[in-house]
């Protein structure tokens, strides 16, 4: 089984390597045909992801979301879901080719940390671990998105502003489709975000009597829940959009990776669940 | 050489600042001008053309008649002094003219050099004054040559498709900017050639409304009629920029209109939403800062025609090329006209008169060896009264072409060398 479980996530990393290589080849010669194939390949690849949760999940015995690999995989793959649930809705063209690289960057990382199995702490054991874990995750698979909008659309601006047309210019999608997205994404990995703060403050309470103990994942959490209330806030009554907008999208995905990694190996707290 | 000559007299947006222009445009149509003319004694042929950049009259006129006076006073009648209207209008005879008409059919005077409208409403004008019957055998060849002349330009040089690709790219840009035009609005400030090109481009494209802005209201409503969207004043104008998203400007101001704190204060009341400002005045009606304000794009023409890669120098390239088609075409008419079609006709008319009369006299004269030499004068006079008083009245059969009259030198020439018996001459039509 565990040979399977390996052989999987191999998989995994191969089909999102050669999706985001179909999509890069897309980028360039901009031929349709092998846009349909990457979307497919990459698929294929969010299916390989879900079985793979899934192998991790019976042979744990637990969500698997607790170790630095569980946790960055799980990442990756809510990242996969939202583009393509997004995807189903509207398209942006080529932001598939941004988005699967992304992807597949993380599964590289998540391929360097170590994928051994780790006992569940006793204080994790709780169908809250799924609940609060799943949708903070979800809320950055689409915090992330906003970021790969954010980062095309400082670059499209800048060659409209320039006045150079360059590479990306006519490769690039419209400066309003980009902001749309980054309203979309923001707004939905927000809502996650506050349910996953509100999940986790009342579990804190079940667990440990309090619903806010000031743990170092729960300040930075909250400081990147800040940021993107702001964002939103400012955008609904000044009109806080385009390029301001999409310089907030990369801030707070910032305050999101330091969130994840950084105070897990800087700061501590109950949430590090890494060694 | 011909009984009569080109005469054009006009004012264009080179000449003649916008508000005399404005003044002198024919707002109400062709007609009532056209019909007007012909009052005007002298005058044999001619049609009328009148955009927003130029007001044009061609003529044909007796060659000693001298009616420029008349027709500047017809065309200006008491708006502008005489003395003050000498200043802008150009009038041009014979090969210049046909060389300016040439010029303006290939949109080579143009305010944007290579627009493709000037054409349309060049032919537009010849429809109205043809229909009319103020048009004669001589324009009605002059205006289709004029017409072929630009199709040759358009054809055998790039120069239009560098006015077309300028309202390409600003519709690319702008999709590049707003993606969906569905929902957008368009702010036409002026309602230049080139800025109609560019609003009916993003019409095509689905633009949600159009609006116009124009020194004259009256020229506004017109312009948005056609675009079915509504007009202002200029003096609303930062007013309306709360409500479009694009604004293409072409005023003949030379100053700027638009100022980079106007647009920054209607920022914060739009919510920041995009502006996307195409100048393609010259000189330019928008602050170059306007750009610094984030949010706003402003595009000069220049800018434009960065993003179609076409230079300033290889637009000048294609604009001296097709200068030398105009030059070239100019000069086969000009020999056309020379030779026009009844002058052969005529020539070997009087050749013919004069020799029989020649011929005649000289076998009286042998035959009565003492004469005088005043007496010999006399009898020369003599001949040369009865060949001339026999030819006027053919010679004015030929050359009558009335201004309501058809093109009917075919047959009246076939006629007189049938009469005469002139079969010997070549015919050059």
């Amino acid at each position: 089984m565990e040979e399977i479980n390996y052989l999987l996530f191999q998989s995994v990393l191969g089909t999102t390597f050669i999706a985001a290589a179909a999509y890069l080849v897309f980028f360039v010669s901009q031929n349709k045909k092998v846009r349909k194939l990457a979307r497919m390949i990459l698929i294929v690849s969010g299916v390989l992801q879900t079985l793979y949760i899934g192998s991790r999940f019976i042979l744990a015995g637990h969500t698997p979301i607790t170790s630095q690999h569980e946790a960055v995989v799980f990442f990756a793959w809510a990242t996969t879901w939202a583009y393509l649930s997004f995807r189903w809705r509207y398209t942006v063209k080529n932001f598939g080719t941004f988005v699967s690289i992304f992807i597949f960057c993380l599964l590289l990382i998540s391929s360097f940390s170590s994928m051994e199995f780790t006992p569940l702490l006793p204080a994790l054991q709780s169908l809250w671990l799924p609940i609060h874990a799943g949708v903070s995750i979800i809320a950055y698979g689409f915090l992330s998105l906003a970021f790969c909008g954010g980062l095309m659309y400082l670059l499209q601006e800048r060659e409209l502003k320039s006045k150079k047309f360059g590479y990306f210019f006519s490769r690039f999608p419209s400066l309003d489709s980009l902001d749309q997205l980054n309203n979309h994404c923001i707004t939905a990995g927000f809502i996650f975000l506050t349910l996953g703060i509100v999940t986790g403050s009342v579990w804190a309470r079940q667990a440990w009597g309090t619903y806010w103990h000031w743990d170092p994942k729960e300040t930075w959490s909250l400081i990147t829940w800040f940021l993107y209330l702001i964002q939103l806030h400012q955008r609904l009554t000044v009109g806080w959009r385009g390029k301001r907008a999409a310089v907030m999208a990369i801030v707070g995905f910032a305050a999101v990776v330091f969130t994840l990694w950084g105070v897990t190996y800087l700061l501590g707290g109950v949430h590090s669940y890494a060694k | 050489m011909p009984s009569e000559k080109i005469v054009l007299l006009g004012v264009n947006h080179k000449t003649t600042p916008v508000e005399v222009r404005e003044k002198i445009a024919l707002a109400d149509g062709y007609e009532e001008p056209l019909v007007a003319m012909k009052n005007i004694d002298g005058l044999r042929e001619y049609y009328l053309l009148s955009t927003c950049n130029r007001v044009e009259l061609l003529l044909v006129t007796d060659s000693e008649s001298n009616i420029e006076d008349d027709i500047i006073d017809f065309l200006f009648g008491e708006m502008v002094s005489q003395l003050d209207c000498r200043q802008y209008i150009y009038t041009l005879y014979d090969k210049e003219a046909v060389h300016h008409l040439f010029m303006v059919a290939a949109s080579l005077d143009s305010m944007v050099v290579g627009e493709a409208q000037i054409l349309g409403q060049l032919k537009e004008a010849y429809r109205h004054a043809a229909h009319l019957g103020c048009t004669g055998p001589l324009l009605n060849k002059l205006i289709h040559k004029a017409f072929s002349v630009a199709k040759r330009v358009r054809t055998e040089t790039a120069i239009g498709s560098s006015a077309v690709s300028i309202s390409y790219a600003a519709v690319q840009l702008a999709k590049k900017i707003f993606g969906n035009l569905a929902d957008k609005s368009v702010l036409l400030i002026g309602a230049g050639e080139m800025a109609e090109l560019a609003a009916e481009h993003l019409v095509g494209q689905g633009i949600g409304s159009v609006t116009v802005a124009n020194r004259t209201l009256a020229r506004a409503v017109d312009l948005a009629k056609r675009f079915k969207g509504k007009a202002v004043s200029i003096d609303e104008l930062v007013l309306q920029l709360e409500s479009v998203d694009i604004i293409i400007s072409s005023t003949g101001a030379t100053d700027i209109i638009l100022h980079k704190d106007d647009v920054k204060s209607v920022m914060r009341a739009r919510m920041n939403r995009p502006l996307f400002f195409i100048d393609i005045a010259v000189p330019r009606d928008l602050d170059p800062r306007l750009d610094e304000i984030a949010n706003v794009y402003l595009y000069d023409i220049d800018d434009l025609s960065n993003v179609v890669e076409i230079n300033k120098s290889e637009r000048d390239k294609e604009a001296v090329k097709a200068t030398r088609i105009v030059d070239e075409d100019t000069l086969k008419f000009e020999r056309w006209f020379l030779g026009l079609a009844v002058t052969p006709t005529i020539q070997a008319l009087r050749q013919k008169m004069d020799s029989i009369g020649q011929v005649e006299l000289d076998r009286t004269l042998a035959k009565m060896p003492n004469m005088t030499d005043t007496e010999r004068e006399k009898f020369n006079k003599m001949v040369a009264a009865i060949t001339a008083k026999i030819l006027h009245d053919p010679l004015m059969y030929l050359k009558s072409e009335s201004c309501a009259g058809r093109d009917n030198s075919d047959l009246k020439i076939t006629t007189v060398r049938e009469l005469f018996g002139l079969t010997d001459g070549k015919d050059e039509r």
